[in-house]
């Protein structure tokens, strides 16, 4: 299943040619319509034109040039769409047509021939003549061009070569030579014995019947074993089917269809774009039509790119080549001033593989000039390995598999494992320098077959290692080599050229030369045999291709200086805004002074007033009772004593140190405020010990035991927390506000879940905490509470202090008065209070 | 003084390590974490297409896309099966793990009513920040190195110890696809400390545990997915998720450090920013809680 949609897919690409989607999405326009247009003859014997399916965009600005849009094999011109609408937008008429054979343009197959395509495609630039809406440079001679990928790129190529009124070309991963493309050959046989006759090479058999099969699709009344084939197309694939050659007849059919028979007459300019990720239609394709067109034409302007896509998959850059094809004939064809960048572009995509949404990771090797494939120039490696003998299996079979079609490269790196005795190796030594790899290199190998057979094939590809680590096979490419005629024990000499390639080597790297007998995409000798492989010279000789590399990313060195700038500045305003940098007053005479308030005021946001201007201090030895009703500020205030929240105005001195977030003297107090607060997955006694370990006293004894037995808790101490209840939460908290026996405990409502007994029980065990010369300051709004526990009172209403002193005292002289009484005699009776 | 109180003794790093992690939600984030390989091994034994040992590499290879298949390598072995893991679990759950271990740090004191006592000890309140953030990226981290040793050991049982492949080409044998795997759960862990920064702001601006955590997930889902508007062009780079994926770079032959140290270099920015910010504001900050 998973292989079906990889062909579907596979299909979908080549049908839009591998140029897919352009980012804008606006609608069909009123100015979008279906057109039939006269083409070519039907065929050879039935001189009637086909009618093409057309479907011309008009801008909104006419006159305006147009450029031709072909499909890739498979589509139709619904495949383009989305690049016409875009080119339309940016102001061209676009004309998008089927292909005869293809979507509703009736008609056979001929492969881009002179006589029936690329006569279409010239009658298309009859129509445009004829089309007041585009802009005409003479009589019949409309502004026009071609642009296409894969089939759609072959034709754009021919008919430039066919019709001088092509005024520009952009054209993607298109083969040169179909011949060589389909029946590949890289070796050049040296010596006096040599046949120079053009010789069939090895057949690229996967990628042609896949093709052939997508010619194939009929209505069922019309399936036949040609399907839309013209009947010289379909012969000539059968004879390369069945016997892995060409006949002359054949030979010439495919050259008439090739862009090298008629690149010596191009002079429009020529965008040309080829795929790393191409075993189809390789690098060398597009770079031998640049070569060619250059040759004849050295003023014409060129632009060659090798991208890191193809039909193989590889990295998408459709974004990058749309604008390629955009600024192309933006100078070209509306002839406005830009620039279309270096002569010469390579993606060196192997470093990332992330890059499909980014292009600023890719990086590319930039030229004015383009060298040629092999370079004007080369480097020589040296390769060593000794002479080793390899087998081709009976049948081809198992073969190495590189690339399959519509799959993509991935499946190189899955399987490409050698099987044994079918490959041989050289390598260089390792590299000192990051070294750039661009281009077709060159070896001279020397074959001596074991046997004399009709013929020999072996596939060579260059790979890149790092020890036994790690290996590098870009993209799956192999160079096959056919030598024919070979005589037993007979060496030959052969230059070999290799797949082109875009690759960077680094330090510690080596080149590594495989020359196998096998390769799954090609139709392969089953006659099993061993050869000798050798090297003549162990020379390998790589292109220099002048190239300078570029990034589109920024150093990184950049951001990582940043980010320790950045870290540095916050350390530093951290620092700079460090608490306490003046240091917390102390006062000498508040030494023996538990807790000390001086016009303390908290006023929270919003404006309200919790505590306002309060005076008070507690002396040493006694229990103090904060006494108030809710809301009367008794909880801030001690939460200011505890250094939880910042008074708005005046100080908190705990024996005689002014309390601030932190300070040490707070560690003096033990406190229970507003209710206990434990971790509840741990049991009570662990909750007291880690809390312990937190207080940094941990050099004091914290009569743990002690404080738990006052706490009550019998074995419930170690159960979890969770499942406390509020009492037993109260009574831990209290114990915790204990540990260490600290010299000031301040307890906020502790008899809250408490009952009776245990509330007896609180008051008498407070009492005694007073008794060993400590301090207490117990806050309640039970004036009861506060009556039979405290000595001292200080009375709060209203975040203001009320009243305060002893309490026998401030009963002095009032003979059975009561506190509750009291209280309500200094607050008013506008509150309830005692309400428990 | 009467005491002994030290302040640089208080809430010791080893103590508040113990406080956390007898925690339910520490042992299930890393159960998950245990539990992520588990359960895609099963699916891929049990599943509809259950051809294990065939190794089937072919996956859903995007003809043209050059789209990164990893995925399909996942089966190849177990250094394929952890990067997989690694892809699967550094875009949501490893996010939401880092953000928990640092979202409810203080957050969740406050709402235990524990800070209180804590910062009354007294623990000074940068040292709280300092020992909780510390504790809370050692948990995180641990996630993510059990997630990475799981995925290892499950992936071995499962799949056996073939070298690791790259999709763009090439394979690396076990020492160097251990490195190679070292090298990504390092990145991986930097580029989490983002959630782990924003969680930590939060965690100090709340009283909320689970407001902190999802607040720090819904800024990195949202980073990811405005990540993935083309619309927005160049301007992507800035976002804090932008260089998530850059680790796959170490899959390349030769690394390509650039993406990476860019990645990682942001990340640092903005926990740093984060965490100062954080700072300061806990520093004036009145806890009611």
């Amino acid at each position: 299943m998973k292989r079906v949609l990889g062909t579907a897919a596979a299909i979908v690409a080549l049908t839009i040619g591998l140029l897919p989607s352009f980012a804008s999405a606006t609608a069909a326009e009123p100015s979008v319509s279906d057109v039939r247009i006269s083409g070519g003859p039907a065929s050879a014997m039935d001189s009637k034109p086909v009618s093409i399916d057309a479907r011309i965009y008009l801008p909104a600005t006419v006159p305006a040039p147009a450029v031709v849009l072909a499909h890739g094999f498979g589509g139709s011109k619904e495949s383009v769409d989305e690049q016409a609408l875009s080119l339309r937008d940016a102001g061209f008429v676009v004309l998008a047509y089927s292909a005869r054979g293809f979507g509703k343009t009736f008609g056979s197959i001929s492969m881009n021939s002179p006589q029936f395509e690329v006569a279409d495609a010239r009658a298309l630039i009859d129509y445009l003549a004829k089309r007041a809406e585009v802009t005409q440079d003479a009589t019949n001679d409309p502004r026009v061009g071609f642009a296409g990928g894969s089939y759609g790129g072959a034709i754009s190529l021919l008919v430039a070569g066919y019709d001088a009124r092509v005024d520009a070309v952009s054209s993607d991963i298109t083969w040169n030579d179909m011949q060589q493309t389909l029946f590949a050959q890289n070796a050049t046989r040296l010596g006096a014995t040599a046949d120079v006759k053009r010789d069939t090479g090895v057949f690229k058999q996967m990628w042609a019947s896949y093709f052939f099969s997508v010619g194939m699709a009929t209505p069922p009344n019309l399936i036949n074993p040609c399907g839309r084939f013209s009947l010289e197309w379909c012969r000539a694939y059968q004879e390369g089917v069945t016997t892995g050659q060409l006949s002359e007849q054949s030979q010439a059919l495919m050259f008439a269809s090739s862009p090298a028979s008629i690149a010596e007459r191009i002079t429009a300019p020529t965008l040309i774009m080829a795929g790393q990720a191409d075993s189809l239609f390789p690098l060398s394709e597009g770079s031998k039509t640049f070569e060619q067109i250059a040759a004849a034409h050295p003023a014409t302007p060129l632009k060659l790119v090798w991208h890191a896509a193809g039909h193989d998959g590889g990295v998408n850059e459709s974004e990058r080549l749309q604008g390629f094809t955009m600024t192309w004939f933006k100078k070209y064809l509306l002839r406005e001033n830009i620039s279309t960048g270096p002569v010469f572009e390579a993606t060196l995509a192997s470093g990332t593989i992330v890059s499909n949404n980014n292009r600023n990771q890719l990086k590319f090797f930039t030229s004015d000039v383009f060298a040629g494939v092999a370079g004007t120039s080369t480097n020589k490696i040296k390769l060593t390995g000794k002479a080793q003998n390899i087998v081709a299996p009976a049948g081809g079979q198992p073969a190495l598999m590189t690339v399959l079609p519509g799959l993509g490269g991935s499946i190189a790196s899955l399987v490409a494992r050698s099987f044994p005795n079918q490959s041989a190796y050289f390598e260089s030594a390792p590299f000192s320098a990051t070294t750039p790899l661009l281009g077709s290199s060159h070896i001279t190998l020397r074959v001596t077959p074991t046997q004399s057979l009709p013929e020999l094939v072996l596939f060579t590809s260059l790979r890149i290692t790092n020890g036994e680590q790690t290996q590098r096979f870009p993209n799956g490419l192999v160079a096959p080599l056919r030598i024919t005629n070979v005589v037993a024990g007979q060496p030959i000499d052969v230059s070999v050229q290799l797949p082109a390639v875009v690759a960077e080597i680094s330090p510690g790297e080596r080149l590594q030369l495989v020359v196998s007998t096998t390769d799954a995409a090609y139709r392969l000798p089953i006659t099993p045999s061993m050869y000798t492989i050798e090297l003549v010279d162990g020379q390998l000789s790589t292109p220099i291709m002048g190239v300078t590399k570029i990034s589109n990313s920024s150093s990184p060195l950049t951001t990582i200086y940043t980010a320790i700038a950045v870290i540095g500045a916050v350390v530093l305003l951290l620092w700079l805004r460090r608490p306490r940098r003046r240091p917390a007053i102390y006062r000498a005479d508040l030494a023996e002074v538990p807790l000390q308030v001086e016009n303390l005021v908290k006023e929270f946001k919003g404006g309200h007033r919790a505590v306002d201007d309060i005076s008070w201090s507690v002396p040493t030895g006694v229990v103090l009772g904060l006494l108030g009703p809710n809301g009367a500020g008794k909880t801030t205030t001690m939460r200011m004593a505890m250094g939880l929240i910042a008074p708005t105005s005046g100080a908190v001195f705990v024996y005689g140190h002014q309390v601030q977030p932190g300070s040490p003297a707070l560690s003096r107090i033990g406190a229970l405020v507003e209710g206990a607060g434990f971790l509840p997955h741990l049991t009570g006694r662990e909750n007291l010990e880690l809390f312990w370990k937190a207080s940094g006293r941990t050099t004091e004894d914290p009569q743990l035991d002690a404080v738990l037995a006052m706490a009550d808790l019998g074995t419930a101490v170690d159960r979890k927390v969770r499942t406390y209840s509020q009492g037993m939460r109260q009574r831990l908290g209290i114990a915790q506000a204990m540990l260490g026996m600290p010299d000031l405990l301040m307890l906020d409502e502790p008899t809250n879940g408490l009952d009776p007994p245990q509330i007896r029980a609180m008051r008498a065990m407070v009492q005694e905490y007073a008794a060993t010369g400590r301090t207490v300051i117990v806050s309640s709004h039970l004036l009861s509470e506060v009556e039979q526990t405290c000595s001292h009172v200080i009375v709060m209403h209203r975040g203001r202090l009320v009243t305060s002193g002893r309490v026998d005292e401030l009963l002095a002289g009032r003979s059975n008065v009561r506190l509750e009484d009291f209280f309500l005699e200094v607050v008013g009776d506008d509150l309830t209070i005692g309400r428990s | 003084m009467m005491n002994n109180y030290k302040a640089n003794r208080t809430l010791p790093y080893r103590i508040e390590l113990i406080r956390q992690i007898k925690r339910r939600r520490t042992a299930v984030a890393y159960g998950l974490m245990v539990a992520l390989p588990l359960i895609v091994v099963a699916a891929v034994k049990l599943g509809p297409q259950s051809n294990s040992s065939s190794g089937s590499g072919s996956g859903d290879s995007n003809f043209g896309s050059g789209s990164l298949n990893l995925i399909g390598l996942a089966t190849n072995g177990t250094w394929n099966f952890t990067l997989v893991m690694l892809l699967f679990g550094s875009g949501f759950l490893l996010t939401t793990v880092f953000a928990l271990f640092s979202g409810d740090t203080v957050a969740s004191e406050a709402s235990w009513s524990t800070l209180r006592y804590l910062l009354a000890t007294p623990v000074p309140r940068r040292r709280l920040l300092m020992i909780k953030l510390a504790v809370g990226i050692t948990l995180s981290l641990t996630a993510l190195v059990i997630l990475v040793a799981a995925s290892l050991a499950i992936g071995a049982i499962a799949f056996g110890t073939a070298p690791l492949t790259s999709p763009l080409g090439g394979s690396f044998a076990s020492s160097e696809a251990l490195a190679r795997i070292a090298i990504i759960t390092g990145y991986i862990g930097t580029t989490l400390l983002f959630a782990s920064g924003v969680a930590f702001l939060m965690t100090v601006v709340t009283d909320v545990p689970l407001g902190a955590v999802g607040t720090a997930v819904m800024i990195v889902i949202v980073s990811q997915i405005l990540d993935a508007l083309e619309a927005l062009g160049d301007l992507r780079q800035w976002l804090p998720s932008h260089y998530a994926r850059a680790w796959t770079d170490v899959l390349s032959p030769t690394i390509d450090w650039t993406s990476m140290a860019r990645g990682a270099s942001f990340s640092i920015i903005a926990f740093t920013l984060l965490v100062g910010w954080a700072v300061l504001r806990f520093d004036k900050k009145d806890v009611l809680s």
